[in-house]
């Protein structure tokens, strides 16, 4: 075994205790939530006994320990409950919903950094320069903007003023039928079974949530591409390297850069993550059926499947991240070893 | 193909190419306005169950029934002045049944099944099913059960099919509420080979199967369910219920943002957008279609605790009921839409409910009242809200609030999450300020008075008790409207209602649709949406 497939793995077995506290939390914090959701359940005309009923039928009515052992050996055969507020099993609402995020918070990601990291780069080269006062001002509208107004602004001038964007319904109009799920992602999953209709109509629809995203986000990524790349462009080694007479963007890109990458990844992974539970006004503006807006009003009717589900999906998708983004720590800087980690 | 591809040249263009799907049926989904076979509407809540009997459906989800199944009897259409078309509680029409009898005592009730009625799987409807979808409703439990016990239906033996055709239904008291309670959608009939053939032991009425399968007569099956984004439904062309419906095919899409929901229906790229808010229905109503309807034996008010010491004075009570900002907080949390239920008449006129209180702002007889009563230099008493209705329910709350403080009630507004309302509003009772808002399905005062008024009921919040109401009401609630006790009855409960003031009521709430491209949208009781009557235009 190679040692860094080995190094993965103890990450992997290190992760186990991360996934067992989740579970205890998100079960103990559900509990502790205000409300009976039997008698939410029930509906406003339900009377004791029916209330009873759905109790039992929820396994409400057992002392707590015991719910946490009947949660606990479904769970490790797999099965995450039954959501009462969609109706559904869980695992069922996650894999339909969770690539519906993850489509979304990626392309906006990837439309970010497309626009930040240049943004940055360009205004550490020159600081107090027009171009440095343009990524001030896209930083400071992008975080002071809140989600739900730009969605909303978007939606009235490219949608209803303009003509030019389609119904905002979701990820797909419904002249449309939905591609074959492979991997849950409408663009890839089109793009496999080469209907290019449907992946034109889904890219459509993708757009405008993805840019109110990629505003949001942009801030926090070009800020510290800015800050690091200073630092980076202000080392010793660049002047080292100037001095030797090396040329300007050899310079700037394959010295200052890669050395500058390291904070910008990891402020990645962390806008990443809080973005795909933090979209939930994105979701709701343009009737994403994504898995924020799932968690809260889970959240709402103390749904407690739905949300220990979520919580638990959340906590695997972080443990993985992470992973991803130690190795490509090693990868960016290879004296950070990663078996030391 | 290119980005000028428009939809209607896309359908032409697309036959086969997307082949890729396994639905054939849903291959090609025209869908623009001038299309008047496929009506799209849009809504803000999720359906999470097509099966209205499972435990945990909402009610959201009570349109399934009313779309996909029939019952033995439905209810007429009126025209209501001003909002479009509307149910009609006085006049009961066949559905499934073809004709029916009432014994001489009231106590049996004989139904003839239409003979050429069948299920989507074409199989005939028999009174067997019947029996066995009116054995499910009464033995599931929950909300449906409570339902068929407002009309006297509490056990399976009540029912019985005689043969194919004939179903009889044995009460053990006569009531009026009985045939209606059979038009609510909860006696839906279900197609019990299918479902028996489901049935497991741990789940002896297949409420697993028929919550993702319905299985039923009615005028649209559903063609596909995507939970939390869409359900798509398909005429049943063979459908006996009723007037066939013009629409194929209706989709009805959630879209949480009511921004979003306005944007789509004063663009016309949907038909119908449902229960819409008020503020929305005020400002649209000169660009498209906008039916309000006031919602029948439904009122929006305040209520006072009859176990908080100040609110047992009459004077104090009189006192806030003159105090509230009536057409201020009309104005302001329903933006006009619904109807005042405030300065009516001092006597009683009519049998007439929601109506008027005797009540009006006046602070200064407000003031004169407090001055009067045992607490003239004032108290003070938390004002409870609920979060999950919150839109009317805080402008209001905070009205009122300035005018009781003018009065030297002050007030702290609590606001109560959805989740804990119910237990701690109606199950408790243990709120002494706070905003109601029942509404009965069955459309007589003395429903609402059963639910409302009498001890210990659920949606009497008040801890209100007086025997004479008790006694009127069980009089009254099963005698049938033409007996010459009922008027009578009913307006002295109305003149206790107004004396007692355990409930002040505010206004009558409305329920709001947009139409754009779509006509003889009818509201009902249930307040959910009908797409049977809809057409495109």
């Amino acid at each position: 075994m190679s040692p860094r497939l080995r190094a993965i793995l103890m990450r992997l077995v290190q992760a186990i205790p991360v996934v067992i506290g989740v579970v205890v939390i998100s079960f103990l914090l559900t509990r502790a939530l205000p409300g009976d959701p039997a008698v939410y359940f029930a509906g406003a005309a339900a009377d004791e006994a029916s209330i009873a009923q759905i109790r039992e039928s929820m396994g409400l009515d057992k002392p707590l320990p015991q719910q946490f052992l009947n949660y606990v050996i479904d769970l490790v055969q797999g099965d995450f409950g039954q959501s009462i507020s969609s109706g559904q099993p869980v695992i069922d609402d996650l894999t339909n919903r969770l690539p519906a995020s993850l489509e979304l918070t990626l392309t906006a990601l990837i439309l970010s950094c497309a626009i930040a990291i240049p943004l940055g780069v360009m205004a550490a080269k020159k600081p107090g320069s027009l171009s440095d006062q343009l990524c001030r001002i896209l930083v400071t509208a992008g975080v002071s903007l809140p989600t739900f107004f730009t969605g909303i602004a978007l939606v009235y001038i490219f949608y209803y003023l303009l003509e030019i964007a389609p119904s905002p319904l979701g990820r797909l109009d419904f002249a449309f039928i939905e591609p074959d799920s492979v991997t849950g992602f409408y663009l890839i999953d089109a793009a496999l079974a080469g209907d290019w209709e449907t992946w034109f109509a889904a890219f459509k629809q993708l757009i405008l949530p993805a840019v109110t995203l990629a505003l949001f986000t942009l801030a926090p990524i070009a800020r510290m591409t800015r800050a690091s790349m200073l630092s980076a462009l202000s080392s010793d080694f660049i002047r080292t390297a100037r001095a030797a007479g090396l040329n300007e963007s050899r310079v700037t890109y394959g010295y200052a850069f890669r050395n500058a990458l390291l904070p910008v990844v990891t402020t990645l992974g962390m806008v990443f993550s809080f973005s795909l539970g933090a979209n939930v006004l994105v979701e709701k503006v343009f009737a994403w059926p994504g898995i924020g807006s799932y968690a809260v009003e889970a959240l709402v009717v103390s749904d407690y499947a739905a949300v220990q589900g979520f919580v638990l999906s959340m906590a695997l998708l972080f443990v993985t991240l992470n992973l991803v983004i130690d190795l490509t720590y090693s990868l960016i800087d290879p004296r950070i070893g990663f078996d030391s980690k | 193909m290119t980005l000028s591809t428009s939809r209607r040249n896309f359908l032409k263009m697309s036959g086969g190419v997307l082949g890729a799907s396994s639905l054939p049926l849903l291959k090609i989904m025209p869908v623009q306005a001038a299309n008047k076979d496929v009506i799209v509407a849009v809504t803000g809540q999720t359906i999470n169950s097509l099966d209205l009997h499972r435990k945990g459906t909402n009610r959201a989800s009570y349109q399934v029934a009313v779309n996909c199944y029939d019952r033995l009897v439905s209810f007429g259409t009126k025209e209501v002045p001003g909002a479009g078309l509307s149910y009609d509680y006085s006049k009961i029409e066949p559905e499934l049944a073809e004709s029916w009898t009432i014994s001489e005592d009231g106590l049996k009730l004989t139904f003839k099944l239409k003979p050429n009625a069948k299920f989507w799987d074409g199989t005939k409807v028999t009174a067997h099913d019947v029996k066995w979808s009116f054995d499910r409703a009464v033995s599931v439990g929950g909300f449906p059960s409570v339902q068929m016990k407002a009309g006297g239906l509490v056990k399976p033996e009540q029912f019985e099919a005689i043969d194919d055709e004939t179903f009889v239904i044995t009460l053990a008291q006569a009531s009026k509420l009985t045939l209606p309670d059979l038009a609510v959608p909860v006696p839906f009939v279900i197609n019990s080979k299918v479902a028996k053939a489901h049935a497991t032991e741990n789940d002896p009425w297949a409420t697993e199967f028929l919550h993702k399968t319905p299985a039923g007569s009615g005028a649209f099956k559903v063609a596909k369910w995507m939970p939390g984004e869409q359900l798509v439904y398909e005429r049943n062309d063979d459908w006996v219920g009723g007037p066939l419906p013009a629409a194929k095919r209706v989709i009805v899409r959630e879209v949480p943002s009511p921004a979003t929901r306005r944007a789509l229906i004063e663009k016309g790229n949907v038909q119908l957008s449902f229960n819409i808010p008020n503020k929305d229905a005020k400002e649209l109503a000169d660009k498209v279609d906008v039916y309000s309807t006031p919602i029948e034996n439904c009122m929006h008010c305040v209520g006072l605790n009859y176990t908080f010491e100040p609110f047992q004075d009459p004077n104090v009570r009189k006192a806030v009921a003159y105090a509230i900002p009536y057409e201020e907080i009309f104005q302001t949390a329903a933006y006009g839409r619904g109807a005042p239920l405030w300065g009516g008449p001092e006597k009683i006129d009519s049998i007439q409910w929601p109506r008027k209180s005797p009540y009006f702002t006046d602070l200064d007889k407000a003031k004169e009242l407090m001055a009067q009563s045992g607490f003239a230099s004032g108290f003070s008493v938390p004002f409870s809200i609920s979060l999950g209705l919150s839109d009317w329910m805080e402008p209001t709350a905070l009205l009122i609030q300035e005018n009781l403080a003018k009065i030297g009630i002050t007030t702290e507004i609590e606001k109560i999450p959805g989740a804990n309302w119910r237990t701690a509003a109606l199950v408790e009772k243990k709120l002494p300020l706070h905003l109601e808002n029942f509404g009965g399905w069955l459309n007589t005062p003395d429903y609402y008075f059963f639910w409302a008024y009498k001890k210990g009921h659920l949606f009497n919040s008040s801890n209100y008790m007086n025997p004479e109401i008790e006694t009127l009401v069980d009089e009254t609630l099963h005698m049938p409207m033409d007996d010459p006790k009922y008027a009578p009855n009913i307006m002295r409960m109305f003149e206790i209602a107004f004396e007692d003031l355990p409930r002040i009521p505010l206004w009558q709430p409305a329920l709001n649709v947009a139409a754009n491209g779509a006509k003889d949208y009818e509201f009902w009781f249930h307040r959910q949406l009908d797409v049977r009557p809809l057409k495109g235009t």
